[in-house]
């Protein structure tokens, strides 16, 4: 359907000088913008400086990955076959509906096969030959034990108690050595071959850690700390966000562990609504009813 | 060739023509109502689009790494974070208005719609760009993402680990939707022409 044609009056208008106009607008105050305020860009984390920095938290996390008891290991859907976890609507597993179709074994994956690649190295050789010829539940068990010790120590391998840990210590000794040294980021890296673009491993081993978390907090970045809004800095992030990190901030996503899968259907739903409001009694009764339109309007009102 | 009929070209030439003759497409007067500052943030958006579409292919043609190791890449990633923050707030503007306006009505309804569709692909096209600034922000928005595009099963295709996926949405899938949706809206726009103004209703009217 056409619009019926405007009976009333009319007036003089210049649309590509507006346009013209508008442009020249939006790229001064943009150039005026990047010169005073710049843009922000802090050095991403690699596993040799978190290696580096937080040893302690890196060896705590590195023994969690060996004993399948991190974050990735217990993820569920789309990494790991866990048919108890991941988050659901109700009794709707939506995450496990998408399959296990970024595989990682996270003791394979960011302990043995990296330390695998090590040559020259005896006594590593000798640990992972134990350690792969155990049976799985005794691994397990030195892991599990070797994880639980060092969380009791804070992370520091010279004061965990002594205990039957098996080859474990040597073996997480040996990767945060590799980790240290800058190996560890790309053989996560290049695992299918040398040209990679997928940071999937380095970037789930990096968040298993706390280290990740705590710098993101000393940056305003965390959830609760309504860091989807935020950037690094002073700087703006994604302000537009508001609405979607709001739900975060309030209970029951606040306290749920299903807080992703609702919020993302809250949002889904929400966003529908918006592009729908044309159709929907009421809300699209609001703009006439707030009356902001005659302000808007103003002096055509007047004149009638 | 000949046939019985018009031929495929003819129609659409004769359908473009009749939807948009040319003191429609490029109009030179409006109803007087259009007397606004709000209307101003129609353009302003279109203009910002423009700026960040420019800055994003200057960075573009010197590659992902530049602005980490140049001061005029740094400079150029200045110009489009800027124009995305001028984008978003005059968009928003532009939207608000819009709906106090009730903009939908008289057979406008499909140029809301692609207005509302356009704005949430803004935001996809925005959030990428946020996973492609390989720095420390981009590792942090990259792993707390993944666990709400994981926890309604769309992560591993929409894996927001995986960088060159996330630079290819970036840089063509996102921008190559967004132009359409924005054309197809601008084109409704000069179709449909701006909406007038309620009828003056200070006396209750029953619910549209």
């Amino acid at each position: 359907m056409d619009t019926p044609e405007w009976s009333g009056a009319y007036r003089r208008y210049d649309l590509v000088k507006e346009f013209v106009a508008a442009l020249v607008a939006m790229v001064l105050l943009t150039v005026v913008l990047a010169v005073v305020l710049g843009s922000p860009d802090r050095p991403a984390i690699s596993l040799r400086h978190w290696a580096t920095a937080a040893p302690a938290d890196f060896t705590l996390t590195a023994s969690t990955e060996l004993a399948g008891t991190s974050a990735t290991a217990t993820y569920g859907a789309p990494y790991t076959a866990d048919p108890s976890a991941g988050q659901r609507l109700g009794p709707l597993p939506v995450q496990r509906w998408g399959g296990v179709r970024e595989p990682v074994d996270t003791a394979k994956d960011f302990v043995l096969r990296p330390l695998s690649t090590v040559r020259g190295d005896r006594p590593l050789r000798a640990a992972l030959a134990v350690y792969r010829a155990a049976p799985p539940a005794r691994r397990r068990a030195w892991a599990t034990a070797y994880a639980t010790a060092l969380d009791k120590a804070g992370g520091d391998p010279a004061k965990v108690a002594r205990g039957g840990y098996g080859p474990v210590p040597l073996l997480i000794g040996r990767l945060q050595t590799l980790a240290r040294g800058g190996g560890l980021d790309g053989i996560l890296l290049t695992e299918h071959g040398p040209y990679q673009t997928d940071f999937a491993k380095p970037l789930l081993f990096l968040s298993d850690g706390g280290y990740l978390e705590q710098q993101a907090r000393a940056e305003h970045l965390g959830g609760d700390q309504w860091g989807m809004m935020n950037e690094t800095g002073s700087y703006p992030g994604q302000a537009w966000l508001w609405l979607y990190t709001f739900w975060y901030q309030i209970p029951p996503f606040s306290t749920s562990d299903n807080a992703d899968a609702w919020v993302w259907t809250l949002m889904m739903l929400l966003s529908l609504g918006l592009v729908l409001v044309p159709l929907i009694p009421g809300v699209r009764s609001i703009p006439r009813a707030t009356r902001i339109h005659r302000l808007i309007w103003r002096d055509h009102y007047r004149h009638q | 060739m000949s046939g019985a009929g018009p031929t495929w070209t003819a129609r659409l030439r004769d359908r473009a023509a009749a939807a948009y003759p040319p003191e429609r497409l490029l109009p030179d007067r409006q109803p007087a109502y259009v007397a606004s500052w709000i209307y101003v943030f129609g353009v302003l958006t279109l203009a910002a689009l423009i700026v960040a579409l420019a800055s994003g292919a200057l960075l573009a043609l010197e590659g992902p790494q530049w602005y980490h190791l140049s001061a005029k890449g740094h400079f150029v990633n200045g110009l489009h974070l800027w124009s995305v923050e001028l984008f978003f707030f005059t968009m928003v503007v532009h939207l608000w208005g819009k709906f106090f306006m009730a903009a939908w009505r008289g057979g406008r309804t499909l140029t809301w719609m692609t207005g509302a569709v356009a704005f949430l692909g803004s935001i996809g096209t925005a959030f990428t760009g946020y996973l492609v600034q390989s720095n420390f922000d981009a590792q942090w928005i990259a792993t707390q993402a993944k666990d709400g595009l994981n926890a309604v099963g769309v992560g591993a295709w929409f894996n927001v680990l995986d960088y060159g996926q996330m630079l290819l949405f970036h840089v063509v899938l996102f921008p190559l939707v967004l132009g359409v949706l924005v054309v197809w809206h601008v084109l409704l726009v000069r179709r449909r022409g701006v909406v007038p103004p309620f009828p003056d209703d200070r006396a209750p009217r029953p619910e549209g």
